[in-house]
C-alpha cells in the first residue's frame, strides 16, 4: 500500500521544504535588475559624451567667446549665445518672481488655513494644472493672454512704471505682444503648480509644535504662519522656488511660442528675445548637415543642461535637506 | 464652593513682577482665591466624547497637578484653559471656564488676547529655531507691539532670570535658541512664556523628554514660580506630582474622579480608583 509509505516520508521532515531554489534565478534576476539601473546612467553619461564631442567645433574654434558674443548670424558663421542665455535667464526670472509668491500663498492656504474638505480638490485642481500640456499653453499664450496683455496690461504698466528710474527702463519702448514679459508670464503659469506642490509638502513638515508655540504666545494665524511655519521652512522653501527655476530654464515649447524668437538682448521686457531651448528647437532643421551651425546648437545644448543640472542638484539638496527630520539642519 | 471672584489687579508692561506681599493681619492659612473655575466641561473630538462634566477649581498661585493614565482628557482639559484645543479641527465644547470671572468662552472674548494671560509650556521644548536665544523670550512681546529697547532689555534679563536660565547664556544671548541643551531649551519656553506676563501658566508634561537632572531643575522652577503664577501641570509622573504640586486633581476616562490636596490625594485618597492609580495597580 502506498499510503503508509507517504506517511512516512511526511513524518521524517516536519517541515515542508520545496524544490531548492536554483542559484541560476537569483543570479539572473540580478543581473537583468542591474543592467536595467545601468542603462539609465549609460544613456546619461552617452548623452553628455554626445554633447561635448558634437560641441568641440565651435568649442575649439572659437572656445569661451561664444559665450560672451551677442552676435548670431548662422550664414556668416557668427555663434553668439548671450541673447539665448540673456533670455532664458530673464524669462525663468520673471516666472520666478510671478510663481514663487503665488505658490507659496496657496502652499500656505492648502495646509493651513483651507477647510480641511476644500483641500484635496484644490490640491487634485492644481496638479491637473501641472498635466496640461506645454503646446497648449503656447497656444492659449498666443490666441489669449498675449493679445489681453498687449492691448490691456503692458499698456498700463508702461504708464506706471515706465517713469521711475532705473526700473523704468524694464517697462519702456515698443509693445509688441510676443517678448520676455509673455513668455516669463506663461512659464510662471507652467511651474506653479510643481512649487506649489513641493512648497506644501515643505509646510506640512513644519512640526505642529511649532505652530502651537507661537498660539500660545497669543499669535494670530498670519503671525502664526510668519513666526512659526514660514521662518521654520525658509530654507525649504527656498529649494521649491530653485526646483521651479530648475523646469524653467529648461521649458522650450510654449516659451517658443511667445517670446518673438530674436536673438537681440534688449533691457525692455516688452521687447522680443530668444532662449537657449527655443533656438535650438526652432533651428536644428535648419542647420542640417552644416557642422559649425550643429556644432553651435550643440553647445547651447550643453550650456543649458550644465545650468539645468546645478539648479536642479542644488533644488533637491535644499529641500532634501528641509523634509529630513532633526536638528542639524538649523545647527 | 468657589470664594468669591474678583478680578486681578490689571498689570502694566513697565512694572517689575513681583510675588504678593501677605496683608497685613492675614490668617496663616488663608482660603486662596479661584483663579480658574471649570463647571460642567464637556468636549468632543468629532464624535468621541474626550471631557465628562468636569467641574473644579485651580487655586491662585499655587501649583495644581492633573495627574492620570493616558488618554484620560488631562492634557485635553488643560487645553480648554487658554482655548487652544480650538486650534485642532472639529473640536466641540459645551460648560464654562472662567479666569478670574471671566468668561473665557463668551463672545467678543478674543483667544489671541487669551492666550497672552494664560501661557502654556508644552511636552516637548519648542524654541523657533531661526530666533536667537534673546529673539525667542521677546517673540511675544514684540508680537504685541513692545518696542521700547529698554523696556526690551530689562524684560530680557528679568525673564531668563527668573527661568533660572540667565547665568547659563548671559554671554552669548545672540546664539539660536536651539542651540542648548534639551533642559534649558525647556526653561527658555519657560521665559518665553512668562514674558507675556500671564497670569496662569499651563505646563503640558513639561519634563517628560529630559534626564533626571533637567527635570529637578524645571521642578525648582515650578516651586520659585508659583509665587508669581498660577501653575496647572499635566504630568504622568506621580512623584513629580506629590513633588511639586499642592492640590492634585485625578482624571479617569474623561471624568474628574477626585481633587484635593496632594498631600490628602497620595495618603488618604477617598475613591477606590485614585488609590489604585497612585499605588501603581493600574495606569
Amino acid at each position: 500500500m502506498p499510503l503508509p509509505a507517504e506517511k512516512t516520508e511526511l513524518e521524517d521532515s516536519p517541515i515542508p521544504v520545496g524544490k531548492a531554489a536554483s542559484p541560476w534565478g537569483n543570479a539572473t534576476f540580478r543581473s537583468v535588475a542591474l543592467a536595467a539601473a545601468l542603462v539609465a546612467v549609460a544613456i546619461l553619461l552617452l548623452l553628455v559624451w554626445q554633447l561635448v564631442s558634437d560641441s568641440l567645433p565651435t568649442l575649439r574654434a572659437f572656445g569661451l567667446k561664444l559665450l560672451a558674443s551677442e552676435d548670431w548670424n548662422a550664414g556668416a558663421e557668427e555663434y553668439g549665445a548671450l541673447p539665448f542665455i540673456y533670455g532664458t535667464v530673464v524669462t525663468s526670472a520673471i516666472a520666478l518672481v510671478l510663481a514663487v509668491p503665488l505658490s507659496i500663498f496657496t502652499a500656505v492656504y492648502l495646509t493651513d488655513l483651507a477647510p480641511v474638505w476644500i483641500r484635496q480638490p484644490l490640491v487634485s485642481l492644481i496638479e491637473m494644472l501641472a498635466a496640461v500640456p506645454s503646446v497648449i499653453w503656447g497656444l492659449w499664450g498666443i490666441f489669449v493672454l498675449v493679445p489681453w496683455l498687449r492691448t490691456a496690461v503692458f499698456p498700463a504698466l508702461r504708464a506706471v512704471l515706465g517713469p521711475i528710474p532705473g526700473v523704468g527702463s524694464l517697462f519702456s519702448g515698443p509693445i509688441f505682444g510676443l517678448g520676455y514679459l509673455s513668455a516669463g508670464i506663461i512659464v510662471a503659469v507652467m511651474i506653479v503648480p510643481i512649487v506649489t506642490a513641493v512648497s506644501r509638502e515643505i509646510l506640512r513638515s513644519v512640526p505642529n509644535l511649532q505652530r502651537e508655540a507661537a498660539y500660545a504666545l497669543g499669535a494670530t494665524r498670519w503671525e502664526v504662519t510668519r513666526i512659526a511655519v514660514l521662518s521654520y521652512a525658509r530654507r525649504g522653501l527656498l529649494g521649491a522656488a530653485v526646483l521651479g527655476l530648475g523646469r524653467a530654464l529648461g521649458e522650450t515649447m510654449a516659451v517658443t511660442m511667445v517670446i518673438g524668437n530674436s536673438p537681440q538682448i534688449s533691457a525692455s521686457l516688452f521687447a522680443p528675445g530668444y532662449t537657449l531651448a527655443s533656438v535650438i528647437a526652432n533651428e536644428f532643421g535648419e542647420a542640417g548637415a552644416d557642422r559649425m551651425y550643429t556644432s553651435a546648437l550643440f553647445e547651447l545644448g550643453l550650456i543649458l543642461l550644465v545650468i539645468t543640472v546645478v539648479v536642479n542638484v542644488g533644488a533637491l539638496l535644499l529641500v532634501r535637506a528641509a523634509t529630513t527630520k532633526g536638528g542639524s539642519r538649523f545647527a | 464652593m468657589n470664594p468669591p471672584l474678583g478680578s486681578p489687579e490689571p498689570r502694566t508692561y513697565s512694572e517689575p513682577m513681583r510675588p504678593p506681599q501677605p496683608a497685613v493681619g492675614q490668617s496663616p492659612q488663608p482660603v486662596r482665591q479661584i483663579a480658574i473655575s471649570v463647571e460642567g466641561l464637556n468636549l468632543w473630538y468629532g464624535k468621541n466624547q474626550a471631557l465628562f462634566d468636569v467641574s473644579l477649581g485651580f487655586p491662585a498661585r499655587s501649583v495644581t497637578a492633573i495627574i492620570g493614565p493616558s488618554g484620560c482628557g488631562k492634557s485635553t482639559l488643560l487645553r480648554t484653559l487658554n482655548r487652544m484645543h480650538e486650534v485642532t479641527p472639529g473640536t466641540r465644547m459645551t460648560g464654562r471656564v472662567r479666569l478670574f470671572g471671566d468668561d473665557l468662552y463668551r463672545s467678543g472674548m478674543d483667544p489671541t488676547i487669551l492666550r497672552r494671560r494664560v501661557g502654556m509650556i508644552f511636552q516637548k521644548s519648542n524654541p523657533f529655531p531661526t530666533l536667537s536665544v534673546r529673539e525667542n523670550v521677546l517673540v511675544g512681546l514684540r508680537l504685541n507691539g513692545v518696542r521700547d529697547k529698554e523696556v526690551l532689555r530689562e524684560r530680557l534679563e528679568e525673564c531668563l532670570r527668573m527661568a533660572a536660565l540667565w547665568d547659563e547664556v548671559k554671554d552669548n544671548l545672540n546664539r539660536p535658541g536651539i542651540s542648548l541643551s534639551g533642559g534649558q531649551q525647556q526653561r527658555l519656553c519657560i521665559a518665553r512664556a512668562i514674558a507675556m506676563r500671564p497670569e496662569v501658566l499651563l505646563m503640558d508634561e513639561p519634563s517628560s523628554a529630559l534626564d533626571p537632572i533637567a527635570t529637578a531643575r524645571i521642578e525648582e522652577l515650578v516651586h520659585e514660580l508659583k509665587e508669581t503664577f498660577t501653575i496647572v501641570i499635566v504630568t504622568h509622573n506621580m512623584q513629580q506630582a506629590a513633588r511639586v504640586s499642592d492640590h492634585t486633581a485625578f482624571m479617569y476616562l474623561g471624568r474628574l474622579i477626585e481633587m484635593g490636596t496632594t498631600q490628602k490625594i497620595f495618603q488618604r485618597p477617598e475613591h477606590r480608583q485614585t488609590e489604585e492609580y497612585i499605588t501603581g495597580r493600574f495606569g
